[in-house]
């Protein structure tokens, strides 16, 4: 059984965990100060004979007190937030180095396009492989999203990675892998009877690994 | 804003109505309160029906590809050897959240107390327009049948969600689904013309007909949100109407609205959804706000604390709204940019939402606690909105967003606004004015134990969706099984379904109590919370017509404890003290009669 978010696999969940957690606990500050409140309000203003409440309309001290505190706190976590934010999805953000791969969803599968030994999407050596996705560690990688269909969502958890396949149109989204291994890549949004068997395989190689796979698909292996 | 409409009792007949048949005075109604039950009766059935969808979706989720006790007496097309259909569980899904949130939680506070309470509490003998109000119930009740019957249809009812994404709620080739999907259309439509007739009413009438003496500033909270859900709804359901219609065109004529392969926009579906939808979710939780309010004070037995903030709270989180559509599209290949932008009004809406909750922690502060059933399930709401409110801000912030988007994360934050929100209050507002409406109380031992039992099995179900949703675990996934990753915390699905069985069975509390006392009950005093709101100057049930001659209003509603009442603890606002001078009424508006 996890109680937290899946085991970091890529550069992005370092600032979203971070932020989860610095959420986590700003929230958990005002829920403890609502809640214990609340319970000590019940336990000591409970009526009992001869009690009778205080009158009154309001405090305009304490009501700025708290609008400001949290609409400051909201404006700081709104900044913060935003420097990551357009890190992980601005177009601009993907690093001129990457990888480049197709990725087209389908109702229901994953169909990969990879740059054969050429490494350069889009020329006659390229390969596709249903429903499985290789990648190098350490290596930015920006996966070119397309739909045929319905709109899809690819979603690798370990990597922190979320975007919507929407047909009509092309979304890069960008990513780097720190944990070689095996994964799974689910699709998030609902996209018919056969949304929850969206399942692709996603491994990541070290390069070496990587390059005898592609070679091994180039020379028209199995999958 | 200190004018005082003059409420004119010539306009409705004066409140010796004749007698009326069974017929005209229950079924075909134009009496506010009628209408109200009317809608309560219909929506508490929608409720058990869309109890029943969930707790389907439950045992699917908790215990996938076993048998479903009682799943026998469903067709072939749904469920094969008592095991659900992956098709049939994405309509499980889709149809639990279009009934609870379009035929059970919105007429329920707006369809039942919009219409109940708006007269009674500003002192007026029925709505503006009653034979208007009469349509919205009819047109509410045939949008729901149009409903219900897509699970009789061919091919069944809609798999898109309730949020009927296109491509796949405007291609059936893609969806696999045909009358169904019209009839979801076509049932939104009447149920947005339901609504807008209603909402044009609820805004006339608190615009015109109020009391002399009830100024802007003296009306109860309760009747303010329900005044600015009603300007809501006049602007948000007809774009959900527009966007159904074209859904529907796209559907049956093949107009391709939605459809790129066409040169349709994928796209403009979700940001015609949700600039209806963000507002429907405010639609949904105001007026609860509003009730609770008035809940609060009276079972605190002070003024609310900080009126006036309060209600622009309310007005604030009306306005900011219409600007936040777009959290639900972070995901969706929008211009990142864009995002930042909804993020940041996003999470602007916490402003307004604190001084709410903090507000109601000082009422409560200082006062003397009466724990009776409705302030029980008020402080519930206020405990358990927190949560949801707090837990949406984690989804606010965009990179926090990414992981937790379309998981169970966000139905646990759904669920802990419109069920914990949204659900408690109404069990608040029920039993608060259930003698207002039959003349009998219902019982106070049964609605404590359904409220205690209520808020613990509904924490057990929903809370631990959060931890479901941080591990990853997809939304309106048919098996969760089938994912290496999601396999270790299934002992944790297992455990949420036994807990929303619970939560279903505690339910029936409830409903018995509340059927039971409709002939068994307490007789109702004719103010039994000692409250100091309007409606309880009359009998219970008020009569049609309610008061005889327009009532004077003297006060704003929160006076509990003021100095003037003497030896009791509140001070209604129809009561007339030595020192108080009538209000005068303002002057009729020229071209009135």
């Amino acid at each position: 059984m996890r109680w937290w978010l899946p085991d970091a696999g890529s550069t992005f969940a370092g600032p979203i965990d971070t932020l989860f957690l610095a959420i986590l606990i700003i929230t958990g500050i005002a829920l403890v100060i609502v809640e214990v409140g609340l319970i000590t309000f019940v336990i000591r203003y409970r009526a009992r004979p001869g009690r009778k409440a205080f009158y009154t309309h309001g405090s305009t001290r304490a009501e700025v007190i708290w609008t400001a505190i949290p609409a400051v706190t909201m404006v700081a976590l709104g900044l913060i937030s935003n420097h990551y934010w357009v890190l992980i999805k601005d177009k601009k953000s993907v690093p001129p180095n990457a990888y480049h791969l197709g990725v087209h969803a389908k109702q229901f599968e994953w169909q990969v396009t990879y740059p054969g030994p050429d490494g350069k999407l889009g020329t006659a050596d390229d390969f596709t492989v249903r429903n499985q996705l290789h990648v190098i560690v350490n290596q930015p990688f920006a996966v070119e999203l397309s739909s045929e269909d319905v709109v899809h969502s690819f979603f690798v958890p370990e990597w922190r990675l979320k975007q919507d396949a929407v047909p009509g149109m092309q979304i890069t989204a960008w990513f780097e892998a720190t944990k070689t291994g095996e994964f799974e890549l689910g699709c998030a949004e609902l996209c018919g009877m056969g949304h929850y068997k969206m399942r692709a395989r996603v491994f990541v190689h070290t390069p070496d690994e990587y390059k005898a796979w592609v070679a091994q698909q180039a020379a028209g292996g199995t999958e | 804003m200190t004018s005082v409409a003059h409420a004119r009792p010539e306009a409705h007949g004066d409140a010796h109505h004749a007698p009326m048949s069974f017929w005209r005075k229950y079924i075909f109604s134009t009496d506010h309160k009628i209408i109200g039950i009317q809608f309560l009766f219909v929506s508490l059935f929608f409720l058990l029906v869309g109890g029943l969808l969930a707790m389907q979706i439950r045992w699917q989720l908790g215990f996938p590809g076993k048998p479903m006790p009682g799943g026998g007496i469903l067709p072939e097309t749904m469920v094969v050897n008592g095991v659900i259909l992956p098709e049939y569980y994405v309509q499980l899904v889709s149809m639990h959240g279009t009934f609870m949130v379009f035929f059970a939680i919105m007429p329920l506070l707006v369809g039942v107390y919009a219409n109940f309470l708006i007269p009674l509490k500003i002192g007026t003998h029925d709505m503006a327009f009653p034979r208007i109000n009469m349509a919205s119930f009819w047109l509410a009740l045939l949008a729901g049948l149009i409903m219900t019957a897509s699970f009789f249809v061919p091919n069944g009812p809609i798999r898109s969600g309730w949020t009927n994404y296109a491509p796949l709620a405007a291609r059936p080739d893609l969806s696999g689904v045909t009358v169904g999907q019209m009839l979801w259309c076509v049932s939104i439509v009447v149920l947005g013309l339901s609504s807008v007739l209603g909402s044009l009413n609820y805004i006339t009438t608190v615009i015109n007909l109020r009391a002399p003496g009830m100024t802007w500033f003296r009306m109860p909270l309760s009747v303010w949100a329900l005044f600015i859900t009603a300007i809501l709804g006049v602007l948000a359901l007809p774009v959900l109407q527009g966007a159904a219609i074209m859904l529907l065109f796209d559907n049956v004529l093949g107009t391709h609205f939605f459809d790129p392969v066409a040169g349709g926009q994928a796209l403009l579906w979700q940001h015609l959804f949700w600039f209806f939808g963000h507002p429907e979710v405010y639609i949904l939780i105001l007026p609860a706000m509003g009730m609770v309010s008035d809940i609060i004070a009276n079972g605190s037995r002070k003024p609310i604390f900080g009126y006036h903030s309060m209600v622009f709270a309310i007005i604030g989180i009306a306005f900011l709204g219409w600007i936040v559509w777009g959290h639900h599209m972070f995901m969706s290949g929008m211009n990142p940019t864009l995002g930042s932008t909804f993020m940041v009004s996003t999470l602007l809406i916490a402003v307004p939402s604190a001084i709410k909750v903090f507000n109601w922690m000082g009422t409560m502060w200082r006062g003397n606690l009466r724990f009776h059933v409705p302030m029980l399930n008020a402080i519930g709401f206020v405990s358990m909105f927190t949560i949801g409110g707090l837990s949406g801000i984690f989804m606010a912030a965009t990179p926090v967003d990414i992981p937790l988007h379309d998981t169970q994360f966000i139905v646990a934050h759904i669920h802990y606004v419109l069920f914990g929100g949204s659900l408690f209050a109404l069990f608040a507002a029920m039993t608060y004015w259930y003698p207002k409406m039959f003349g009998r109380l219902m019982s106070e031992p049964l609605g404590k134990i359904h409220f205690v039992l209520t808020f613990i099995f509904y924490n057990l179900t929903f809370f631990p969706m959060h931890i479901i949703g941080m591990g990853g675990q997809m939304r309106r996934i048919y098996d969760p099984t089938i994912y290496t990753f999601l396999k270790p915390q299934q002992p944790l699905n297992v455990f949420i379904s036994y807990a929303a069985f619970a939560l279903f069975a505690t339910q029936f509390l409830f409903a018995f109590n509340f059927l039971w006392s409709l002939k068994f009950g307490k007789k109702a005093p004719q103010n039994p919370w000692e409250d100091n709101g309007m409606e309880w100057s009359l009998p219970n049930p008020a009569p049609h017509g309610n008061w005889e001659k327009t009532p004077n209003v003297y006060r704003g509603p929160y006076e509990f404890s003021a100095p003037e009442a003497g030896d009791k603890d509140y001070l209604p606002q129809y009561l007339k003290l030595p020192t108080d001078r009538d209000p005068v009424p303002a002057p009729l508006p020229a071209g009135g009669h």
